[in-house]
């Protein structure tokens, strides 16, 4: 019989993820709707030390894969390790972050169980003991509720949506150690990763997000775009147009072909509001658009309008914040 | 080579998404039907590929009336034969289904390696190419940006969060494209003519050895209950005064309403 919920917990360089925070706190808490209880898989070389952590957020058992060939991330691997735990915990219900890792790994041990697996989730409920997700699709135009077919439920849930919680240092779990199977013959394996610039935050884990569009004139002025971002210790991101035009890089794109993202701000400058970009920003807590057209359609979302030129409101207000944070 | 590439047709993207009477799907009056743009990526690179190394490129659709002409559209842009597997009796919308389907069909054509956009646009599952690896128990490289093929083996980059992963696997592999992998050519009037002729064939599940308890409703690994817009979004205040004094303002409305600084 089926029982609890079990978290894949990511950690990268021997830390969990903000992200995994947010999947452990909403595992725990469906664990509770559920009346079940709450495990967690961390995977990973010399992060057993990570179980603990885990604990706190609610887990009372965590598998742990802590072998050499799991050092580097690679699928396979991930997935034998993965589908170890899933086999021994006998879940009713598996999540793990939407990250690169979590996009790349739960589909495939989703496809070795042959079961079910909702993408990118923005919302749990428990019906009649059972899991339903609600998760957008179209980047956002529309959002379906999925219900699962097969058992377990697994789930990927899109950063920045759930709350983590509170962790409480005094709750402890029994630790399992799993993957001593995993030998040293994995198929892709990572060799380098190569890192962006120092301290650049990702654009789908931000919690505040300064966006340019055609409105920024020319590749040269994106500067105005980052330094405000990094005085509101944000990212920086562009609409297609930009990264169309070879202006930026296009991991920075946001709407329907780039990055879909939920920040608690987000502010859109010199970008009109095509549907494909509102597609991919509409569900930010919080938006502020600054453009000199005032028909621009972003104003019809905008929770805070500016109409004016980008050119000297955002210098302003970057100049402000810096003033404001340095007091 | 022999390399295939799997597209999937989906609603062009500025699309105004609108509810169909069932409540679960959506209104395809008046949608027009594109190659998804991750699978633009795929396409190019699986050319790219044979332009490079010799062999032939296949593209695979697996859908309704909308493929055939996206399916000619890949033939114009540089594929040398291509394959409808028509949607009949596949539960079209489930990532297991169609990551199932695709990869019976894919195992009969033993290609040395296959591409797919990143993910659907649409769907947004990001699935398939995930479900297809495991099903061929292939090695898999997702969201690629750059992409190096030699003997037997490739070495790919992905995009993962503020960074870059550098993944080397051996072949056959099954590679996702991303955006910034190359930049699509547009077929030529020339082109266009010449893949007319080339060869398009329409198979349904059933020639893949597949059965309607496989890939139909109820091999399903999930089923989408509802679907609804999005609450609209209202306009709020607009903020007047001069730069500095709009900056102010904004900075203390972020300051005390959204309570972000």
């Amino acid at each position: 019989m089926a029982n609890g919920v079990l978290v894949f917990a990511e950690q990268r360089d021997g830390a969990f993820k903000k992200a995994t925070y947010e999947a452990l706190s909403e595992g725990h808490r469906l664990a509770e709707k559920l009346g079940q209880p709450l495990s967690a898989v961390i995977i990973g070389s010399g992060i057993r030390h990570l179980a603990n952590e885990a604990a706190h957020y609610g887990a009372t058992t965590v598998y742990v894969a802590d072998v050499a060939p799991l050092a580097k991330y690679s699928t396979d691997g991930y997935v034998k390790a993965l589908t170890e735990a899933i086999q021994a915990a006998q879940p009713s219900v598996v999540l793990a972050a939407a990250t690169a890792m979590g996009k790349d790994l739960a589909p495939r041990a989703a496809a070795r169980l042959d079961i079910g697996l909702a993408s990118d989730v923005v919302e749990t409920h428990i019906e009649n003991g059972a899991l339903t997700v609600t998760r957008p699709v179209y980047a956002g135009k529309a959002f379906a509720t999925v219900a699962f077919q097969r058992s377990p439920a697994f789930a990927t849930l899109r950063p920045n949506v759930f709350p983590a919680a509170s962790p409480d240092a005094s709750r402890t779990a029994e630790v399992k150690p799993i993957g001593a199977t995993i030998v040293d013959a994995l198929q892709a394996r990572v060799t380098d990763i190569l890192a962006a610039a120092k301290g650049k935050i990702e654009l789908t884990e931000a919690s505040i997000i300064v966006s340019g569009g055609r409105g920024i004139k020319g590749p040269e002025n994106y500067y105005l775009i980052q330094n405000l971002a990094d005085a509101l210790g944000g990212a920086a991101g562009a609409s297609r147009a930009v990264v169309d035009a070879g202006w930026v890089d296009h991991s920075r794109q946001v709407g329907q072909t780039g990055k879909t993202v939920s920040p608690t701000l987000y502010i859109a400058c010199g970008i009109s509001g095509a549907i494909q970009h509102l597609a991919g920003m509409s569900s930010s807590k919080f938006i502020v658009a600054i453009n000199k057209d005032p028909e621009a359609p972003i104003f019809k979302i905008a929770d805070y309008g500016i109409v004016g030129d980008l050119f000297e409101v955002v210098p302003k207000l970057t100049e402000q914040v810096s003033a404001m944070r340095q007091n | 080579m022999k390399i295939a590439v799997c597209i999937k047709a989906v609603p062009e993207t500025d699309t105004r998404i609108r509810i169909a009477a069932d409540g679960r799907s959506i209104d395809r009056t008046d949608v027009k039907f594109i190659i998804s743009p991750y699978d633009e990526f795929a396409l190019e690179e699986a050319v790219r590929l044979k332009e490079a190394k010799g062999g032939q490129v296949i593209a695979l659709s697996l859908g309704g009336d909308e493929v055939p002409n996206l399916l000619r559209e890949a033939l114009a842009r540089g594929a040398d034969e291509a394959v409808h597997i028509a949607a009949a009796g596949i539960a079209i919308d489930d990532p297991l289904c169609v990551g199932k389907t695709l990869a019976a069909a894919l195992k009969g054509l033993t290609p040395d390696i296959v591409f797919f956009g990143k993910h659907g646009v649409g769907g947004d599952n990001q699935q398939v190419h995930a479900i297809v690896a495991e099903k061929l128990g292939w090695p898999q490289v997702t969201v690629v940006t750059k992409l190096e093929v030699g003997d037997g083996r490739l070495r790919a980059e992905r995009e993962i969060e503020g960074g870059v992963e550098v993944v080397e696997t051996g072949l056959p592999a099954v590679v996702g494209a991303q955006k910034g992998l190359n930049e699509p050519r547009y077929p030529k009037l020339q082109s266009i003519m010449q893949a007319k002729k080339k060869p398009l064939a329409t198979k349904t599940f059933a020639d893949f050895g597949l059965t309607a308890a496989e890939v139909g409703p109820e091999g399903a690994g999930l089923a989408v209950t509802a679907l609804r817009l999005p609450p609209p979004r209202q306009a709020g205040r607009r903020i007047a005064g001069d730069p500095g004094q709009q900056a102010a303002e904004l900075l203390s409305a972020l300051q005390n309403e959204v309570k972000v600084i």
